[in-house]
């Protein structure tokens, strides 16, 4: 087979040669298993994100349900029943209401806002926010003031048209990350009659920065009200806003005048637009459609009446049609009611309202059809039936959404008619995804731009990347394991007949689906979960061993801890709708009223005694009065093997 | 592997069948975005080689023609796949690369035995030889493995590393 030295070669050569394929085989396989495990950790994050939204409106159902079977609460307190539900008549107030009292200290050193505000207030507020400066609640109060003025002159849907100089560009949600705006800004050019823009809604709730994006955004919008254009958001309500963080974050930073501004926020929030309308062609909505979308019924309802996804309208005597002929006064003891003499002209009808939430809560799948979106509780799924037949009854040719994280920060569904763009990088965790922006000029293909925000200056290897966001999600999905400890090992042993303490996979998986409710691919994840013997058998107290919820009080039960742990952030909510003077205490009483009714809604079976004792012995109670935040924040989960020790992860 | 019904192994065979199905599921549907049971064919490589098999990538080609549609539409059906990777499984085909054959390939371009291959070597074989990388694979492996003041590749740490980590 040739001369001696050049069979030498081939034989090198081919060694060579099976070499490289060994590490090429080797490094392909290890690099699609951190892929996959990436994705793991991605659909643990969503799993778990969409089941609070669910429990969110679970919170809904316990306001309806109170006022449904606790009227006497009502009589008894009326101011109670109508602090519930926020709203104080804000169309009364004007500015002095808002700025009178409110004094600038000559010591303030951060921005000062020149009103009528102009481009240099932009450049001003984003330099202060690089320097982490806070706003003075004055000026923040001035602008949302302002912006509640202007946006209220817009219709529901803001016509836009671009031409191939003037292209616009869409950005979707935010979240508080402040990071992610600066990078758009940087990359893109700042907001200006040459360089409009749409933000897609969720500004705030879950980063830090939510009410610095917000201000940004709203003084850009004051100075460019016709070429910044801003859609609500799912997030962009009170109620969402307790649970996932800015109401906290605004009590934080504004001490003295945080009240005011959420109360200001609140009807603010109601004016933002419903969605755009591009070059009559493209859609810019935050969450999606369902069957019924009704486009024209949209652009006429009154947007302003939409307060809350927690704040259905009501039904009057039982009848489940808000007709607002029916203007009985003194039938039913509802809020609203009360305060306008009975007349129901506060409230959207029913289907209206439903036709506002199915747009910012909706998603699209690949399923045909329209069903309703269990994950989230509200909205519902739809198909790529239903994005041609509506897009086609309205001549339109595509989608452009949010309201749903994409690893890569967009993605393109329903045969190119339905696109999702998702603004905030990293959003579960560093290196969980990127973020996106898109630019549309008439006449052009949409461009997709992508970016990731790193803290390090130079980006880590993959595989430390995938550790982190993994780690990240294997905490927080034992977190909610703890919190159903009970009812976990009640099920399994349940199923473990001879009492061996062991389950095979299947028994373990169908259990942990079940109880925890959550659509995850438990045999693949087991190995960070539990621990499985030589047989494949898994020891299923295995998972308890090294996390536990810490106990303020030794002698108090464990699944009264477990309970109060697992609706902390609920009862963190109503709590903080009793506390409306937001001193962070509430009366004995209000504490007994408030535990009775929770208790009775959720079926939570913890005697009301206990709660009590529990708060008598953490020695919360200062003159008749409980420190909540005290009280929840003594029910947190502890990591026995982790540096950090205490769990600070806040998915919210 | 022939089985005959009713008998103890058969029992046993449905049981680990049955698992295999569930864990193939899991797999797939992480990849399947629209919630319809189909995935891009241009993930099927990360979700056969996430179930622990390694095939080459002319294996990989030759299982997804048996996966595909006869007109390839670029997605591929779990219906379709779910039969072949079960086999795959119960075949225990494209078995992982134990670590000392993975030590010995490195070896192989490291006659001299230095103990590492430089920057260039190791781009040079990763993109020449064998089934050439992508710009996209090297750059992802040159992240993880190069000593940057060095600008080499200590291969016996960079296997330790990465055999812990996947551990």
């Amino acid at each position: 087979m040739g001369c001696g030295t050049s069979s030498v070669k081939d034989r090198k050569s081919e060694r060579v040669l099976k070499a490289a394929l060994v590490i090429q085989n080797w490094y392909r396989g290890y690099s699609a298993r951190l892929k996959a495990r990436q994705r793991y950790a991605l659909s643990i994050f969503q799993s778990i994100e969409y089941a609070d939204e669910q429990g969110q409106l679970q919170l809904s159902n316990f306001f309806s349900f109170m006022l449904e079977n606790y009227t006497h609460v009502y009589e008894k307190d009326p101011e109670f029943v109508t602090r519930l539900f926020g709203t104080t008549g804000q169309d009364d107030k004007d500015r002095q209401d808002y700025l009178g009292l409110i004094d600038i200290p000559d010591s303030y050193s951060g921005p000062r806002l020149q009103f009528p505000l102009t481009f240099t207030d932009i450049d001003l507020l984003i330099e202060a926010f690089k320097q982490q400066q806070i706003l003075h609640a004055y000026y923040v109060l001035e602008v949302l003031f302002e912006s509640k003025k202007v946006l209220k002159q817009m219709p529901n849907f803001t016509h836009v048209k671009t031409s191939p100089s003037k292209q616009i560009t869409v950005c979707g949600d935010l979240h508080g990350k402040l990071d992610d705006l600066l990078l758009i800004f940087y990359k893109n050019g700042l907001p200006s009659g040459s360089n409009p823009y749409v933000f897609n809604g969720d500004f705030v709730d879950r980063g830090k920065n939510s009410i610095e994006i917000l201000m940004i955004l709203f003084v850009s919008f004051l100075v460019y009200p016709n070429d910044l254009h801003l859609n609500r958001g799912n997030h962009e309500d009170f109620m969402m806003n307790m649970r996932y963080g800015f109401t906290k974050e605004v009590l934080l930073k504004y001490k003295l005048h945080g009240k005011k501004i959420l109360e200001l926020l609140e009807d603010v929030y109601t004016w933002l637009p419903i969605g755009t309308i591009i070059d009559n062609e493209v859609l810019v909505i935050h969450g999606g459609i369902s069957e019924s979308t009704d486009l024209n019924l949209l652009h006429r309802i009154e947007r302003n009446k939409m307060k809350s996804v927690l704040m259905p309208p009501i039904p009057i005597d039982g009848d489940h049609s808000t007709d607002l002929k029916k203007n009985k006064v003194g039938t039913t003891t509802m809020p609203q009611g009360i305060r306008t003499n009975g007349s129901f002209s506060e409230q959207l009808t029913k289907h209206e309202w439903e036709q506002v939430v199915d747009i910012l809560w909706s998603d699209p799948r690949g399923k045909r059809g329209c069903y309703p979106n269990t994950n989230r509780g509200g909205g519902c799924y739809f198909g790529p039936d239903i994005t041609s037949k509506i897009l086609n009854r309205y001549q339109l040719k595509m989608l452009i959404r949010s309201h749903e994280c994409k690893p890569e920060g967009y993605e393109i569904c329903h045969d190119g008619k339905v696109v999702t763009v998702f603004s905030a990088s990293n959003y579960y965790e560093e290196g969980s995804n990127r973020g996106a922006y898109i630019r549309l000029g008439s006449g052009t293909a949409p461009r997709f731009f992508q970016y990731q925000v790193t803290r390090a200056t130079c980006s880590r290897p993959l595989y430390q990347r995938v550790n982190i966001i993994e780690s990240s999600a294997i905490r927080i999905l034992k977190e909610r394991m703890i919190s159903r400890k009970t009812d976990l090992i009640r099920a399994f042993q349940l199923q473990d007949r001879n009492k061996s303490g062991k389950l095979s996979m299947g028994q373990w998986a169908f259990s942990m689906e079940n109880i925890l409710g959550l659509n995850l691919p438990w045999r693949s994840l087991s190995s960070h979960l539990v621990t499985t013997d030589k047989d494949g058998n898994i020891d299923y107290m295995s998972s308890f061993q090294d996390i536990h919820i810490k106990k303020p009080v030794k002698e108090v039960q464990s699944t009264l801890i477990e309970t109060l742990y697992r609706y902390r952030t609920d009862l963190q909510i109503i709590f903080n709708i009793i506390d409306s003077d937001h001193s962070g205490l509430i009366s004995m009483e209000e504490f007994h009223t408030m535990w009775k009714l929770f208790n009775s809604h959720y079926s939570v079976h913890i005697d009301d005694s206990q709660v009590d004792e529990l708060a008598e012995r953490m020695d919360l109670n200062k003159d008749g009065s409980i420190d909540f935040n005290e009280f929840l924040n003594a029910f947190h989960v502890v990591h026995k093997f982790d540096r950090l020790h205490e769990s600070d992860t806040q998915l919210a | 592997m022939k089985v005959s019904s009713g008998s103890i192994e058969f029992l046993v065979h449905e049981i680990a069948v049955a698992e295999f199905h569930k864990k193939i599921k899991e797999a797939f549907e992480v990849f399947d975005h629209e919630s319809n049971n189909t995935v891009d064919v241009r993930e099927i490589g990360t979700i056969i080689r996430s179930l622990g098999c390694c095939p080459s990538e002319g294996e990989l080609q030759d299982l997804i023609a048996e996966v595909e549609e006869e007109e390839p539409t670029g997605y591929i059906r779990f219906e379709k796949f779910l039969p072949v990777m079960t086999k795959v499984l119960l075949e225990r085909r494209y078995r992982p690369i134990p670590e000392d054959t993975l030590l010995r390939a490195f070896e192989v371009l490291d006659p001299a035995k230095r103990g590492f291959l430089s920057k260039e070597e190791l781009i040079k074989y990763m993109t020449e030889e064998g089934e050439p990388f992508s710009q996209e694979e090297m750059e992802e492996m040159l992240s993880a493995a190069i000593d940057p003041e060095a600008n080499s590749i200590h291969y016996k740490d960079y296997i330790t590393m990465m055999v812990i980590d996947e551990n």
